[in-house]
């Protein structure tokens, strides 16, 4: 199991995360797991009461979870935000795009790779959930 | 055609450094080949049955004389002086080093060139009617569309690591000459009440379950086409199947719900993208299209052509198109003479062509899906001397859409998917019809062959297709009839039991016998099956 990546101020929360269906199923839980084939939109009525959101990535490969994330932080999700399971060092930058803000990867991600991946585009195309300014918006102001 | 800014320049910098620390670390071991191969793919590098091929993006399928010479370095200071184009409107080199390709995709950089998602589970190359901005039938030019798209595309976040390929073509003109429908996406610009918008159909695509796309939505508008297309992405990502590889792509999402409920959930999502704020300004389609502003044609151009040399006639009437300026032509150089590889063409052929875009054709050319290559833009008066430069070069083959410009996957002969040769069943069958006449005769008629399921080589969508497939451990060969990736577009049907190699070219003969015995007046092949159906081909195969 690798080091959890934060790039939030706050603390990390600590109660583990409950699966959607036990977390639907009238909890009072404030941490919730999402599977690749779960729909995160079953969340959105109960986001203020959610302090961590965990999106599992069992292979990848599955690239559902970054669309899970979309929808999240659309819908105005603030909390934590973590990718759980085959995250590898070249995806972060992808992820950090697409709203997540917390890390928690299966193997060990060096650190000063990391950090080039996620200096290296000075640029982006399109808007996404980072608040980076895509090229058009530059363009025109 | 569109030139990069600082920002443009920047991205593809950027990537050029990321893929040589992604190279760095797959060979000091840091990332094992499992981690290393979703992040050479969407770099175009695949692991062939040789050494590694790499696939240079030509988006839409423009490019320029400088980047065309730049193709021809590369083939010549890192590959064995030749460069394969594909359907797919790119180019690629069969004999890549690994250790070399960071240096590949640096010299590509310099002319504003790159390998991005011309492979991988992502949104590739976006592709596009090789007749663009010089077409007399095109509401408009189809490429600040699909330029807007391939910006929109590029990296991005979201759809990087989707169930399948993506693939997207735009088109503007009721003849199809891109297979517009038989791409994931397909959009067709059209104008209503003199706006400009797009009808979309998804769910099209070859591979081993061919689909032509349905319409999904009748009219979209340039500042509703990024939010609207990534509606349509979404709901794949999120919905499309990823328990079995062959049934990944959008167009299974699509059969097995419905084009209804997939539209129905394409406009929810839309509600909530187009939010978002992610179209740009008009400024910036304007910005776009400014690039594709006509050439400076010469207003006074003459029409008149010398035909007294009969082999330049034939080459004229052939490869030759109208152009929708008087006084100018759309040449197209096939890269099919008989007995050449399809779509191969030598380092010393591309910077032939290269120069005559410059010289010729206001400095731009087109790769099409045919692959074949284009002059878009050449005065009437310059085609005798750009026909001559073209034979001297071995480019003169006229037999544009006849039945030697036959589309060929690379096949077994270099890829590791392939069941059986392509290449040389191509080079056979030309070596049949190479007479000039008989295939004049024959008139259009695309022939179409891929070595495996994958159907890489369009098979699907030949009026006469073929696909090679592995039986009991012997190459097999069989035959389709019907299909057609133009604006008439249907899938090929099996006539029956397969060929060996020799057999598929007899066979391929005895059917064109059929047509030239049924067909009526002005009939192309196609027309024939479709009025007379399978039967007489099938007694003629098989009777």
């Amino acid at each position: 199991m690798g080091d959890l990546l934060r790039y939030r101020d706050d603390a990390a929360h600590e109660e583990p995360a409950v699966t959607l269906d036990a977390f639907l199923g009238a909890s009072n839980a404030t941490a919730v797991r999402i599977e690749p084939g779960e729909d995160a939109r079953a969340l959105l009525p109960h986001l203020d009461r959610i302090a961590l959101v965990e999106v599992a990535f069992p292979a990848y490969r599955d690239g559902r979870g970054y669309s899970t994330a979309r929808v999240l932080r659309e819908a105005g999700y603030t909390g934590e935000l973590r990718a759980e399971g085959d995250v590898l060092v070249d995806q972060v930058p992808l992820m950090r795009r697409c709203g997540f803000d917390s890390f928690a990867p299966r193997a060990e991600i060096d650190s000063a790779t990391l950090k080039a991946s996620l200096e290296r585009y000075e640029f982006v195309y399109q808007g996404a959930a980072d608040g980076a300014v895509p090229v058009w918006k530059l363009r025109h102001g | 055609m569109y030139q990069y800014d600082k920002y443009d320049q920047s991205i593809v910098d950027a990537r050029v450094e990321e893929f040589r620390d992604q190279v760095k670390r797959r060979l000091a071991g840091e990332i094992t080949e499992d981690q290393f191969k979703p992040l050479r793919l969407m770099n175009g590098l695949y692991l062939q049955l040789h050494a590694y091929m790499l696939r240079v993006a030509v988006p839409y399928g423009t490019l320029s004389g400088p980047q065309m010479h730049m193709l021809a370095h590369i083939a010549r200071k890192y590959d064995r002086g030749y460069g394969h184009f594909t359907t797919r409107q790119n180019i690629q080199y069969n004999w890549i080093k690994l250790d070399e390709c960071p240096d590949i995709l640096a010299e590509l950089a310099t002319v504003e060139m790159h390998a991005i998602q011309t492979s991988g589970n992502c949104i590739r190359n976006i592709s596009s009617d090789q007749y663009a901005g010089a077409a007399a039938d095109e509401v408009a030019d189809p490429r600040p569309w699909a330029e807007l798209l391939r910006q929109w595309s590029t990296f991005h976040p979201e759809f990087t690591y989707l169930p399948r390929k993506f693939k997207i073509a735009v088109i503007a003109a009721d003849e199809d000459r891109a297979a517009m429908r038989l791409h994931d996406i397909g959009i067709q610009l059209v104008k209503k009440d003199g706006v400009l918008g797009g009808r979309i159909f998804v769910g099209g695509g070859m591979g081993r379950t061919p689909m032509i796309a349905p319409e999904i939505k009748n009219f979209v508008t340039a500042d509703d086409l990024l939010s609207y297309v990534e509606a349509c992405l979404r709901v794949y990502n999120r919905y499309g199947r990823r328990d079995n590889i062959y049934k990944a792509r959008i167009k299974i999402l699509i059969h097995e719900i419905g084009a209804d409920e997939y539209r129905r959930q394409v406009e929810e999502e839309f509600v909530a993208v187009k939010a978002l704020g992610i179209d740009p300004p008009q400024a910036e389609f304007d910005r776009i299209t400014a690039f594709f502003a006509p050439p400076a044609f010469d207003a006074g151009a003459s029409d008149a052509i010398d035909r007294t040399d009969p082999d330049f006639a034939v080459w004229l009437d052939q490869n030759v198109k109208p152009h929708k300026q008087p006084g100018y032509a759309i040449v197209n150089i096939s890269l099919k003479k008989t007995g050449d590889i399809p779509g191969d063409a030598s380092a010393d052929q591309i910077d032939v062509m290269a120069d005559l875009a410059t010289k010729y054709s206001f400095d731009e050319l087109r790769v099409t899906h045919a692959q074949n290559i284009v002059l878009p833009h050449v005065a009437v008066r310059d085609l005798p001397e750009v026909w001559r430069t073209l034979d001297a070069a071995g480019l003169a083959a006229a037999n544009l859409d006849l039945i030697t410009d036959i589309i060929a996957c690379p096949g077994l002969d270099y890829c590791s998917l392939a069941n059986a040769r392509s290449i040389p069943v191509a080079q056979k069958i030309a070596s049949r019809f190479a007479d000039q006449g008989r295939q004049r005769d024959l008139g259009e008629l695309k022939l179409k062959i891929s070595g495996c399921i994958n159907a890489c080589g369009h098979h699907h969508a030949g009026h006469i297709g073929i696909l090679g497939v592995d039986k009991k451990g012997t190459e097999n060969y069989q035959l389709l009839l019907g299909g057609s990736g133009a604006e008439d577009a249907s899938l090929g049907k099996i006539t029956g039991p397969g060929f060996d190699e020799d057999g598929i070219v007899d066979a391929v003969e005895k059917v064109t016998n059929v047509y030239l015995g049924v067909r009526a007046d002005g009939e192309r092949f196609l027309d024939t099956y479709r009025r007379v159906g399978m039967e007489p081909f099938k007694e003629a195969l098989y009777g």
